[in-house]
């Protein structure tokens, strides 16, 4: 499915204050692709990102989904097809209700009043909040409010998924709940993250970028363990990948 | 301030209430808006000297808040954080006048002073009316209210996005101040050197997060209108809602019910 395709050719941007964003950024993702975009703090990662959800706009370069450019015309398109977790839940729950958060996306495209009560329950189901539809988003747990945040993507009915940092202020347990719903989702997923160790297990694919730049882009194994590279991007190999803290012994790969 | 829900800061709690299922609830949001409509000009058009005749209006939040069971006190707390700025207004009223007014036959009350107790009164009673609005009602669905009555839409943004912005601001405010206070090796209070870089990092933390939800809001297709979801239409009971109210709104207005009353145990006891 072609549509399904992004391309970027030289991504460039610039902050209002001057700072250097993205400095030529291009790579190109195919359907049902998992891809991991790494690097330091800083790095352009979320820059990157809301290029991708059409939140702000290259100033050279151009970001392509499927056959369409992301321009100010094509917004209402491209954000039906692209859904944008952002790195806070907070900033992403603004409603009373749970429900009424999940269900803003279907009403803005004045989806009938059914429609957006099955696609919010389901939504919901899937990411295994359901109980928790009636209570204010404020009031829930990292981890729930993480998973209400994708389940007011999912709502949207998206094909590409795009989140920013998703493990990140999650404890262990719930961190591990999200890698397997990541795991079972069959959209093309673009996740920006330092945690590698979920890179390792969720994308085939990692971009690494550095001071607005793509330093590689390749299979994830092989670049993240690439120790040498790893450092000099400001990572660390996976945990998984390192060598026991006690006995000094390696995993095999 | 050590539990920010539990605070007075927290405004989302009136959303909270909105949430409730009651008669008041129930009645269509359009005739509750014209509700609290009528209630605010008949209460601002009483004159700063009709102290007594304003009295019956207390009548209005409280069975509205009984009948939809709002607790008093948290929406009662949230007026009080808007007294000082209505005690502003009124405070130089007994200054400039000290005509008599009542004379009662222990003391005198100035008209100043029963001018400053009408202004206090009024501006609690609008505020109140207000806040009982949206703790029986919610904030989207007043906008979706307006939205039928041909308000331009650039007007409920605003008011909509004001509204979200209080509480982004305010919630800001807290983590600003506990973590000063975290720091500021128990003392009480900010201190007044440090009030202006904390005002304006609390503003920028503040703008840049309302920019953050905006551009969400705006991922998942918001273009400027609010949808609600289901909204009955206006039943015959709305209409009568409206009506009743609005008709006792007129009758407190014209007719001085407490000095009606004082008239008539009078009139029984001669
Ligand atoms: N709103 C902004 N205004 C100015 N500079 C910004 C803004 N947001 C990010 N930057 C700068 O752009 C660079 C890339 O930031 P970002 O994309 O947030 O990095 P990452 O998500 O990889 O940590 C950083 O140097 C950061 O300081
Ligand atoms: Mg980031």
């Amino acid at each position: 499915m072609s549509h399904h395709i992004i391309q970027a050719n030289n991504l460039k941007y610039k902050y209002p204050d001057g700072r250097q964003a993205l400095n030529g950024v291009a790579f190109r993702i195919t359907h049902g692709e998992s891809v991991g975009i790494v690097g330091a703090n800083g790095a352009g990662k979320s820059t990157l990102l809301m290029h991708l959800a059409g939140v702000l706009f290259p100033d050279e370069g151009e970001i392509r989904i499927g056959d369409v450019p992301v321009t100010k015309k094509t917004l209402p398109l491209i954000r039906q097809r692209v859904g944008m977790v952002f790195q806070d839940p907070d900033d992403q729950l603004f409603m009373t209700t749970v429900y009424d958060d999940v269900a803003f996306g279907p009403r803005n495209y004045k989806l009938p009043e059914e429609e957006v009560e099955k696609r919010v329950i389901s939504s919901l189901n899937t990411v295994g909040i359901l109980h928790l539809k009636d209570r204010p988003p404020y009031k829930l747990s990292g981890g729930e409010k993480r998973a209400a945040a994708i389940a007011t993507v999912l709502a949207m009915n998206p094909d590409i998924l795009v989140m920013d940092e998703p493990t990140s202020s999650l404890d262990p347990k719930s961190r591990r709940r999200l890698i397997r719903l990541l795991q079972s989702f069959t959209h093309t997923k673009i996740i920006a993250t330092h945690d590698l160790d979920m890179v390792f297990e969720l994308c085939e694919r990692t971009i690494v970028l550095k001071d607005g730049r793509v330093i590689t882009d390749g299979p994830t194994e092989k670049i993240l363990c690439d120790a040498e590279l790893m450092e000099e991007c400001g990572l660390e190999l996976p945990l998984g990948l390192q060598g026991c803290p006690v006995c000094g012994t390696k995993k095999p790969i | 301030m050590s539990n920010p829900a539990e605070s007075l800061y927290n405004i989302r709690i009136l959303d909270e209430f909105a949430d409730k299922k009651s008669i008041i609830h129930d009645v269509h949001p359009l005739m509750k808006v014209l509700t609290t409509g009528a209630y605010l000009l008949v209460t601002v058009s009483f004159s700063n000297y009709e102290l007594s005749g304003m009295l019956p209006l207390i009548f209005y939040p409280v069975i509205i808040m009984t009948l939809a069971d709002i607790p008093m006190v948290p929406v009662f707390k949230r007026v009080l954080l808007a007294l000082p700025l209505i005690i502003g207004i009124g405070l130089f009223n007994p200054i400039y006048d000290k005509s008599p007014m009542l004379v009662l036959p222990w003391i005198t009350i100035s008209g100043g002073w029963v001018s400053f107790f009408a202004i206090l009164i009024k501006g609690f009673l609008t505020i109140l009316a207000a806040l009982i609005l949206i703790a029986t009602t919610g904030m989207t669905r007043i906008a979706s209210a307006l939205r039928t009555i041909r308000i331009p839409g650039v007007f409920i943004i605003q008011l909509l996005l004001t509204y979200r912005y209080i509480a982004v601001l305010v919630e800001e405010a807290g983590r600003v101040v506990r973590a000063y206070s975290l720091r500021s090796a128990g003392e009480k209070g900010i201190k007044f050197r440090d009030w202006g870089s904390l005002t304006g990092h609390l503003l920028i933390r503040s703008i840049e997060r309302a920019q953050r939800v905006y551009r969400s809001m705006c991922c998942r297709g918001f273009t400027g209108e609010y949808h609600t979801g289901r909204e009955k239409g206006i039943g015959i009971g709305d209409i009568l809602y409206f009506a009743g109210w609005s008709l006792s709104f007129v009758i407190i207005r014209y007719f001085n019910i407490p000095e009606m009353i004082g008239w008539v145990m009078m009139g029984v006891r001669r």
